[in-house]
């Protein structure tokens, strides 16, 4: 007990961070985080390492999964469940037309920058926040994702390329008072 | 190098995960292709912005209480914690010392017990109890949304009846009970749940009934009401809202029967 606490509890805000980013609000985010160490705690005994953060991460990413399957089911209907129907085969985006030749990256605030991280598809938002935000590494995101590498960094390149778009048009719906919030997502 | 190689080794690049081979390609290849160096740059200017501290998140210090209290109460110490609580104080003491792992938490429950006697005590324990079950394999001895099934199986394992009410319809699902142990003597736990959340309604006679009829409190992070009728005493935990477990309880205590002797 004593040691799963040691090696467990100074992960928590990285828990909770990931769980912020998939769940998109505060309450399931707790209430997935709770889960998380809940069923940490009842299968530290099969721990075998290597690292504490990666086992979490991906214990705390099952348990989001079960909770979107869970309400794709129907038992609660939420927009969330039409997320996961996203494929890695969906076209991409505006990707071209969307970033002007001459700018490389416009300044967004951090606010801005969640919300269009927020807003990626399922996979491709996973892929980056455990990258970028939870500072994983690749053969760590797999692990995490339970992905081979190789699909690790095709998600990563859609997901940076689908960020870079969308964070370059962002200025133009900052312009516009209430369009930044329109996804009703908070972050 | 072509530029769809580059595309996607480039992330490889910025991410610190390409060997020193292929780096120097991917950047040869930048050298002489203004596309991929311009994604090179802007890809490793977002790398940049995302690094900023503020796209973390710190846990709520709720959350975080709560899960220290998970953490920090084994059943073994529960047990030892309920043998010292009584019946002396020495002992407790005595236990203090010994107890190389005390949590604060449990210190913290501690002073409540000297300050607010009794009735804390009681609740302490109730919230030990509710924490105890959320552990593996710990909640459910009888595992049933059938109360038909639940009420009886309490039959000569607690010396009440317990009323199992069904609030399934009332987004309250009925998981099951348990027989628990709280200040030494059984009591019936009916365990429902609220979305993920678990509600533990313990079930037994003087239960902390010589003090105040209803008791709202919050111990650790976790929701306790108490309440007595018909003879028996009530208390339901949970780590819902307290207006949600409030409605909870007045649901339990509507359905509940009222023949005689509720105080």
């Amino acid at each position: 007990m004593r040691r799963f606490r040691d090696a467990a509890l100074p992960h928590l805000d990285e828990v909770y961070t990931l769980a912020r980013y998939l769940m998109r609000n505060t309450d399931d985010a707790e209430d997935a985080v709770q889960e998380c160490y809940l069923r940490a705690l009842r299968h530290f005994d099969s721990y075998r390492g290597p690292a504490m953060k990666p086992w979490l991460l991906a214990i705390l990413r099952n348990v989001c999964n079960a909770e979107f399957t869970r309400r794709a089911r129907g038992e609660i209907p939420t927009d969330y469940a039409q997320d996961e129907s996203v494929t890695e085969e969906m076209p991409m985006w505006q990707e071209p037309q969307a970033s002007p030749e001459k700018v490389i990256l416009r300044q967004q605030d951090s606010a801005t920058i969640r919300r269009l991280v927020t807003e990626l598809p399922a996979p491709f938002r996973e892929a980056i926040v455990l990258r970028e935000i939870n500072d994983l590494s690749y053969q760590e995101i797999a692990e995490v994702a339970g992905v081979p590498v190789g699909t690790v960094m095709s998600r990563l390149a859609r997901a940076r390329a689908m960020l870079r778009s969308a964070w370059n048009a962002a200025e133009a719906s900052t312009a516009e008072p209430g369009s930044a919030t329109a996804s009703g997502i908070t972050l | 190098m072509n530029c769809d190689e580059s595309e996607l080794l480039l992330h490889a690049l910025i991410d610190g995960e390409l060997d020193a081979g292929h780096a120097r390609e991917v950047e040869a290849h930048a050298a002489v292709c203004s596309d991929c160096a311009e994604k090179l740059a802007s890809f490793r200017a977002m790398r940049e912005a995302m690094s900023d501290p503020s796209l973390k998140e710190t846990a709520p210090a709720h959350l975080r209480g709560r899960i220290e209290a998970l953490l920090a109460t084994p059943a073994s110490r529960v047990v030892s914690m309920r043998e010292f609580l009584r019946p002396t104080r020495r002992s407790f003491f005595g236990g203090f010392a010994v107890g190389s792992a005390l949590s604060a938490a449990v210190a913290a429950s501690l002073v409540l017990a000297v300050i607010r006697g009794d009735q804390v005590t009681i609740a302490d324990e109730v919230v030990s109890a509710h924490i105890r079950s959320l552990q593996a394999g710990h909640l459910m001895d009888v595992e049933t949304g059938d109360r038909h099934t639940v009420k009886p199986w309490f039959n000569g394992r607690v010396d009440v009846a317990p009323p199992v009410i069904d609030l399934t319809a009332e987004s309250f699902t009925l998981l099951g009970g348990r027989l628990d142990y709280i200040d030494n003597e059984p009591v019936a736990a009916i365990v429902y749940q609220r979305r993920k959340h678990v509600i533990n309604l313990f079930v037994a006679q003087r239960l902390g009934a010589k003090h105040a009829r209803t008791v709202s409190d919050s111990i650790q992070g976790y929701n306790v009401r108490h309440w007595s009728q018909d003879g028996l005493d009530f208390w339901a935990v949970s780590d819902i809202v307290g207006s949600e477990l409030d409605e909870f309880v007045q649901k339990i205590a509507r359905a509940a029967p009222q023949s005689s002797g509720a105080s």
